[in-house]
């Protein structure tokens, strides 16, 4: 892929940020799941790529929602099962 | 601006950032006493409430109505052309279909390319980009002659054409040659390079038969020398003071390493490359602007909500699924639910099979058996408490 394309400018993507296990923790807590019920997201996806987070790992994604204006939103990163 | 007292409860409020700002806007330069902005507060936090979906209610099914009831107002066939430039996109019911049914091609893939500012501008150097991604074959840099004589294809190029194409001659005599046996796939031919005359010479191995010859005559005059070989074609139109490229055909990863492309603005329709491309997160996103543009293009209005959820559950599981029995729907817990949808025998079949059990815990299920669903008040279970009395 070329030097010059950062996945997270596009403006389809919106910002993704690896969360600490105490935000981790907090969302879960708030919410009474666990990462499991979380959507996912897998871990060769290329903007899982870009910030570098690892299969496990909890990522924040605040999207430009259409009604709210701002969104949050979590992903937890999987592995891509083979075929 | 807005006393700070006002903005901190402004930003205190259980409120959504875009009505925060909304209300921020209204009350700048107006002269409101505390009072009237505490009453202004509470009735808008109350207004925001009531619009919230309440809880246990069924947000899958009104989406669907609302997606449906006004689907079946749609064309049924249309073609739509992108300006006097003709370049032909699916719309209407068969492009919505397509969407939901998560393809992996779409039946008519095209670009939208933005340009750099400094390509932008400027028509002849957006043009330029455009030669760098339209698919172009050999025949039109020169003249191909086939000579029967001493069986041999020779194509002699144009100066002028390389030169206002930006290619050299030496490029395309060495390009034509290995893409012909890449990606053609064939390879029974020999070639010789004229560099000074800038003639580049095919014989085929077998010169037995004239077949041959032809045969080669045909992969050298279609062979693509420049460009990026699924972009069929490339207009140029100026929208909004600058220049942007339409093409019939797409391949985002390619696009995106052409010199002058605008890497973040440039889309394709095609959502299964934008989630390989960019990712999940942009493939919904993608999913909700292509819904709702296809859907407004006939003139339905459907709330944005209801396209959200779908493109939601379509990108839940990392991967963009489709909506029916080889995705979401495909994929329920429950054997009653899947067998409810389609091919009932098979799911049954197969879930006795594997000696699978059915939890009850879905809508679908307990309507056939005829419990209580858990839906709206259904859903909601009463603990009480017991006083002891001592």
């Amino acid at each position: 892929m070329s030097t010059k394309l950062n996945v997270l400018s596009h403006v389809m993507v919106p910002d993704h940020q690896l969360m600490s296990e105490e935000e981790v923790s907090a969302l879960l807590s708030r919410y009474h799941i666990t990462t499991e019920q979380l959507p996912k997201i897998y871990h060769d996806d290329p903007a899982v790529k870009v910030i570098d987070a690892k299969v496990d790992d909890v990522i924040r994604i605040i999207r430009k929602s259409h009604t709210a204006g701002r969104a949050e939103a979590y992903r937890l990163v999987i592995r891509r099962p083979k075929k | 601006m807005i006393s700070d007292k006002y903005e901190k409860k402004i930003e205190a409020a259980d409120l959504l950032p875009k009505t925060k700002d909304q209300l921020r806007t209204f009350l700048d330069g107006k002269d409101i006493t505390d009072a009237q902005f505490k009453e202004i507060l509470d009735r808008v936090i109350k207004e925001y409430l009531s619009t919230r979906i309440e809880a246990c209610e069924a947000v899958g099914v009104i989406a669907a109505q609302s997606i449906g009831e006004p689907g079946t107002q749609m064309t049924m066939r249309t073609f739509h052309y992108a300006g006097v430039a003709e370049i032909n996109v699916t719309l209407g019911l068969p492009r919505l279909i397509e969407i939901m049914d998560a393809r992996k091609e779409p039946s008519t893939p095209t670009m939208t390319v933005y340009l750099e500012p400094e390509y932008g501008v400027d028509r002849d150097r957006a043009r330029e980009v455009s030669w760098q991604i339209e698919a172009a074959p050999l025949h039109e840099f020169g003249d191909i002659t086939t000579d029967m004589e001493n069986m041999q294809v020779v194509v002699h190029l144009n100066s002028k054409v390389c030169e206002k194409r930006k290619i050299s001659p030496a490029e395309i005599m060495d390009v034509a040659p290995k893409k012909i046996r890449d990606r053609r796939h064939y390879r029974d031919f020999e070639h010789d390079i004229d560099e000074a005359k800038a003639t580049l010479i095919f014989t085929p191995k077998d010169r037995e038969s004239y077949q041959n010859l032809f045969q080669l005559a045909e992969h050298v005059r279609n062979v693509i020398v420049q460009g990026i070989d699924d972009i069929l074609r490339v207009v140029v139109r100026k929208e909004t003071g600058e220049y942007i490229l339409y093409t019939e055909g797409s391949n985002l990863k390619d696009v995106f390493d052409v010199a002058g492309v605008d890497v973040t603005r440039t889309r394709t329709n095609n959502i299964s490359e934008i989630a390989q491309v960019l990712g999940i997160e942009a493939a919904r996103n993608a999913i909700i602007h292509e819904a709702q543009s296809t859907l407004n293009e006939q003139g339905i209005l459907v709330d944005v909500r209801h396209i959200m959820l779908v493109a939601d559950m379509m990108c839940m599981e990392g991967e963009v699924k489709q909506i029916g029995r080889h995705g979401i729907a495909g994929e329920k817990e429950s054997v009653l639910s899947r067998a409810a949808f389609e091919v009932t025998v098979n799911h049954l079949l197969d879930a006795a099979v594997a000696n699978e059990t059915d939890e009850l815990s879905g809508v679908t299920e307990n309507v056939i058996v005829g419990q209580p669903i858990q839906l709206g008040t259904g859903d909601v279970k009463l603990v009480a408490v017991k006083q002891l009395d001592n």
